[in-house]
């Protein structure tokens, strides 16, 4: 799996960090997200899906490989 | 067939739902919009500053399912899980989402005048853009959150603008008046004038609109006027359909209307099972999760829906984030950052618990807070 972030779409909801914050961050001055792991491990891939899906901005895409 | 009235983030939401939690059948999507469903909260902020081009609000909608646009829902026939619609045709159903949202309000008075507008959907956000950019006087009608987003862009371009409200302070009914006080300051450290505390009573002008007349006798003068005082729930097409429609469309904390009849997004109040009350959430956060939960009731795969609610706003320089619901008279309190440095979280209180979070420029903080609410306090 390949994670693409859209910060300029991103409105800083936090639920991606809230879902998986291994993968997720957000930065301090506009909580705009920051990706922490473009390819996350298995065990991380249902949150990552969770958080693209739950996503209000829909700023989370996904490459399954 | 599963039919899905409704072509915006709700509808589609549900449409994915269905679609990832194994449901193969026939999909049907009615939308009254010509467009492919397309995110609205950027209309207020991007498309109208022209930072976005308007292209990039459309969701990526690439999902089996066939999709009826520009098409209305006129009527429906529970018990023969039938829908009528604009064409004349009707539509058989075996299980149904009702997701059409709401429409700007209208002052009773003025609404043909040119130059007085809503903001609701793409088009109204293009025709209010085009005219914003040769406006000089912008008077906005409602201080609530679309009121408050537009003032803030139209003040960047270069327009004078006035924002009335008989409320005492600007979003209000959000954040209650601490808040709302502050948001009064920030846009008047802007330019922008807020006439708070009085009504519009009449829109003059000849064909178009030449001012606003205030309920104490002022009548401010207005190239371009935004009527932004709520909205109400797209319930017109169900009457004399059977369902309850006290709040949008009533449903069960499953999002059931009636049986095979889900609700979602806007339109759509539901008992909230820890809050214990009916509520109806108007923001985009609610759309996707909503979309979800009713989709997922239909395939039988249901539970109660108990979201935190979370909103934005983004005025000027500021974000301004909320987690959690907001009662009237719940007592703010300020617990990270500094409000004089413009960076804060709030915790509202209510009834013994903490019941939401605020952050204004604070994002990670208030991520962090969220947890805090149901606590006691």
């Amino acid at each position: 799996m390949k994670v693409v972030i859209d910060q300029d779409k991103c409105v800083g909801a936090g639920q991606c960090v809230l879902l998986a914050p291994e993968v997720f961050d957000q930065r301090d001055e506009d909580g705009v997200v920051v990706l922490l792991q473009e390819n996350p491990p298995a065990e991380l891939h249902d949150a990552v899906r969770q958080a693209a899906q739950v996503c209000p901005a829909l700023a989370i895409e996904l490459a399954e490989s | 067939m599963i039919a899905v009235v409704g072509a915006s983030a709700a509808g589609l939401t549900a449409v994915q739902t269905l679609r990832r939690e194994g449901y193969d059948g026939p999909l049907t999507v009615v939308g009254d919009e010509e467009h492919m469903p397309y995110d609205r909260p950027p209309l207020s902020k991007q498309v109208l500053s022209g930072v976005w081009e308007p292209a990039k609000v459309t969701l990526p909608s690439t999902v089996d399912a066939s999709w009826m646009l520009g098409v209305r829902a006129v009527g429906l026939d529970v018990p023969g899980r039938r829908l009528a619609l604009s064409t004349g045709d009707d539509l058989a159903y075996e299980k149904l989402v009702i997701a059409t949202g709401v429409s700007a309000r209208r002052l009773p008075f003025g609404s043909d005048l040119a130059g007085v507008h809503t903001l609701r959907t793409l088009s109204d956000a293009l025709a209010f853009k085009a005219e914003l950019a040769a406006a000089k006087s912008v008077v906005i009608v409602g201080a609530g959150f679309m009121g408050s987003e537009v003032a803030a862009v139209a003040s960047g371009m270069g327009a004078d603008v006035t924002v009335v409200d008989p409320l005492p302070a600007p979003m209000i009914r959000q954040f209650g008046p601490w808040l709302g006080g502050l948001v009064a300051k920030l846009h008047a450290d802007h330019g922008v004038r807020m006439r708070l505390g009085v009504g519009v009573t009449g829109l003059r002008g000849d064909g178009r609109v030449s001012g606003v007349e205030l309920a104490d006798g002022v009548v401010l003068p207005a190239d371009v006027v935004l009527v932004a005082i709520g909205s109400v729930p797209n319930t017109d097409w169900l009457a004399g359909s059977g369902l309850s429609l006290t709040d949008g469309v009533d449903c069960d904390s499953l999002c059931r209307a009636a049986p095979n009849v889900v609700a979602a997004g806007d339109v759509a109040s539901w008992t909230h099972p820890v809050h214990g009350r009916r509520i109806r959430v108007e923001h985009r956060m609610n759309a996707t999760e909503q979309g979800m939960a009713a989709a997922r009731t239909l395939l039988g795969k249901g539970e109660p829906y108990a979201p935190i609610p979370y909103f934005w706003t983004d005025q000027y320089d500021v974000k301004i984030q909320a987690y959690g619901l907001f009662p009237e008279d719940a007592v703010p309190e300020v617990v990270a950052g500094d409000v004089g440095a413009g960076k804060f979280a709030v915790l509202y209180r209510h009834d013994g618990r903490v019941t939401g979070v605020v952050g204004w420029n604070l994002p990670r903080d208030t991520r962090q807070l969220r947890s805090r609410i149901g606590e006691p306090a």
